[in-house]
């Protein structure tokens, strides 16, 4: 039986408008991603793809067209319910600034469960488990300041799944990582989105990384440029730079061809525990 | 929540609040020292008169209700007392001296006040006895006289006096000893009026009289129902005479008003300092975590946590240094010389503590508007 979507959108447009200016942020997009489906959105800059994240995370509103995450419809939602909806079916983890520098590696997993009401001694022991699982056991009690770079977005990618929430967000989550961490912290953010079955989107500049998704979808001037699903595609995307060929338009973001040094890591996570 | 991440903020980063209390601590000592101030010079100026049990002050007409410039003729409060809803009348007589001593201690200038013994206007004694008698060559001497010149009830007191051209000196008995009764800067002793009118400073040393000339009479009214028309039924009962109230009576004081309007200016541009400083910090503190309000909103944290998590830093950082400059305050004032007019009792230290307070939430409303007006994309730099 064909499974039906969590994420899904039909038409999304967002128009931005200034006295002189009409921008066509996003244009009618339409996409579909499954429980268990990692999605690369790719593009260069402003094609959109974060304007897309952002209304996907009820951020944002469109100007036309039909948001759904679980069957709710985003659109009509009054800004109250975007923000119970946000804490409630959406795990995010951005590009900096992820956690609250006063809290600790594990009160920043468990916000997201107080946030909703639902710490508690079984809480904690779940951000524990996912913690020490992204290999931060020995963490637990550190500030921010106190972890590396990746160690950061690895505690950024607990909390985003600590929720249990139907969709996670993550937007340009390498883009402070050098090559190795990146991996890393991609690598084990697809594996957790299919082991528990989230559906998830991942915005990034960083094509290398798209070895990790399961759907690319390149997006240039608003619009959906490209969809790219199978797996030979996808790596060879991923390994090469033969994108902008592929996609006329991509001309900002070229990547270099550069040869993986980390391959895909394979759960159990804590191969790589001691940090980075 | 917002309890949560408050308390957890705070607590992580114990030094930057802490030295922001003591900040507001510093402005806490200097509003308490300047309330107390305003307190200590108000009571320095009224005391006695605040204390008076009586309603009414009467002043000769045209003076401005100056106690100085007042003059009444001795029987007016006999006629004064006669007025319907007057209780009781008692005729008040100021003056100065200076309380020498034989064994070369300071003297001390004390306001020399003629009573009525018994009427209003004569303090009652806290130890010893109150004035009975308009001849006996007694006095009530205020507390701080009794502690300054380390006398008790019983022993005697010289008053230095100015008569003609000559320093009279003259003995009195402490009969009894009041509490505070402050008047215009100076503590008091009361004496009789034949007393005080025989023993005051004035140009012929021959002249006194049993009945003098007084500066205000005192009235007591029959409740407080027949206040309101009392000073007009005093007015058309006694020719040129006007009445007030206490309040007024000690407020017409020449200089209290100016005073207290300083102090009150200083209170006033302080509480104004301790906003913009409290409301400048908490803006920077804001400004610094855009980023992060941004995050705790993207993902999915109410306005009402957020604002209600600065609120409460703002209250506890603001309650901290209150109570922390509250108890320096306490500790200094111990130290004060006894001289030094400041009090810290009264409605005004209260004011200016609750007054502290609120400067805090209103100094940080700014912050917190510009904490609820954080856009998470824009914060967040998507």
């Amino acid at each position: 039986m064909e499974k039906t979507n969590i994420i899904e959108t039909q038409g999304a447009t967002k128009i931005y408008t200034s006295s002189e200016l009409t921008v066509k942020a996003v244009d009618e997009v339409s996409i579909g991603v499954k429980a268990g489906e990692f999605v690369g959105l790719v593009g260069p800059s402003g094609s959109g793809k974060t304007t897309m994240l952002a209304m996907l995370a009820t951020l944002l509103r469109p100007t036309d067209g039909r948001l759904l995450i679980d069957g709710q419809d985003l659109v009509t939602m009054s800004d109250r319910e975007r923000t119970r909806f946000r804490r409630q079916k959406i795990g995010f983890t951005f590009q900096a600034n992820n956690l609250v520098p006063y809290l600790t590696a594990l009160e920043n997993v468990e916000l997201m469960l107080r946030l909703n009401g639902t710490n508690g001694k079984t809480g904690r022991q779940r951000a524990e488990a996912l913690l020490t699982r992204l290999g931060l056991g020995d963490r637990l009690d550190n500030l921010p300041a106190q972890l590396s770079g990746g160690q950061q977005q690895r505690v950024a990618i607990a909390r985003s799944l600590i929720h249990n929430p139907s969709v996670v967000l993550a937007d340009e989550p390498t883009a402070n990582l050098d090559t190795e961490r990146a991996n890393q912290v991609v690598g084990i953010f697809a594996d957790l989105i299919h082991e528990e079955k989230r559906a998830g989107i991942m915005v990034t500049h960083d094509l290398r990384m798209c070895r990790y998704v399961d759907k690319v979808i390149q997006m240039v001037d608003g619009k959906i440029a490209r969809v790219v699903t199978e797996r030979s595609e996808i790596d060879l995307l991923a390994g090469s730079s033969e994108f902008d060929r592929l996609a006329p338009g991509s001309t900002d973001e070229r990547q270099s061809p550069a040869s993986l040094s980390s391959p895909r890591l394979k759960a159990p996570i804590p191969a790589f525990a001691g940090g980075d | 929540m917002s309890v949560y991440l408050g308390i957890k903020e705070v607590w992580r980063n114990k030094g930057r609040f802490f030295l922001f209390s003591l900040v507001i601590a510093l402005i806490a000592i200097l509003v308490l020292f300047t309330a107390g101030l305003g307190e200590g010079l108000a009571s320095a100026n009224k005391e006695y008169l605040e204390k008076l049990d009586a309603e009414l002050l009467v002043f000769q007409e045209g003076t401005g209700y100056s106690t100085v410039e007042s003059r009444l003729d001795y029987r007016d409060a006999r006629r004064i007392s006669r007025v319907e809803g007057v209780a009781d009348a008692g005729p008040i007589a100021f003056s100065n001296a200076k309380i020498v001593f034989e064994n070369n201690l300071e003297p001390i200038d004390v306001s020399f006040i003629g009573v009525e013994p018994g009427k209003p206007g004569a303090p009652t004694a806290t130890v010893g006895e109150g004035l009975r008698s308009n001849r006996a060559k007694v006095a009530l001497v205020d507390q701080r006289v009794a502690q300054a010149a380390n006398v008790n009830v019983g022993d005697f007191i010289t008053i230095q006096v100015t008569q003609g051209t000559e320093e009279e000196l003259y003995d009195l008995r402490v009969a009894g000893i009041t509490d505070g009764q402050q008047y215009f800067f100076r503590p008091s002793i009361f004496v009789s009026l034949p007393v005080w009118d025989m023993y005051r400073p004035k140009a012929d040393p021959s002249v006194s009289s049993s009945q003098p000339a007084v500066n205000v009479v005192a009235v007591r009214a029959n409740g407080a129902t027949t206040l309101g028309g009392l000073p007009a039924a005093i007015s058309s009962a006694v020719k040129d005479v006007e009445s007030t109230d206490i309040k007024t009576a000690y407020e017409s004081a020449p200089g209290f008003a100016e005073q207290q309007s300083t102090l009150n200016t200083i209170k006033a541009f302080t509480f104004l300092i301790g906003a913009l400083v409290i409301g400048g910090f908490f803006q920077i503190q804001t400004l610094q975590k855009i980023p992060q309000i941004g995050m705790l909103k993207a993902i999915g944290t109410p306005n009402p946590v957020v604002a209600t998590a600065s609120i409460l830093q703002i209250v506890l950082v603001t309650v901290f240094g209150v109570v922390l400059g509250g108890a320096v305050t306490v500790g200094l004032s111990l130290g004060l010389p006894s001289g030094v007019p400041i009090i810290f009792t009264g409605t005004s230290i209260l004011i200016a503590a609750v007054s502290l307070l609120l400067i805090g939430p209103i100094g940080g409303l700014v912050s917190i508007r510009l904490a609820l007006k954080v856009e998470p994309l824009s914060a967040l730099g998507m």
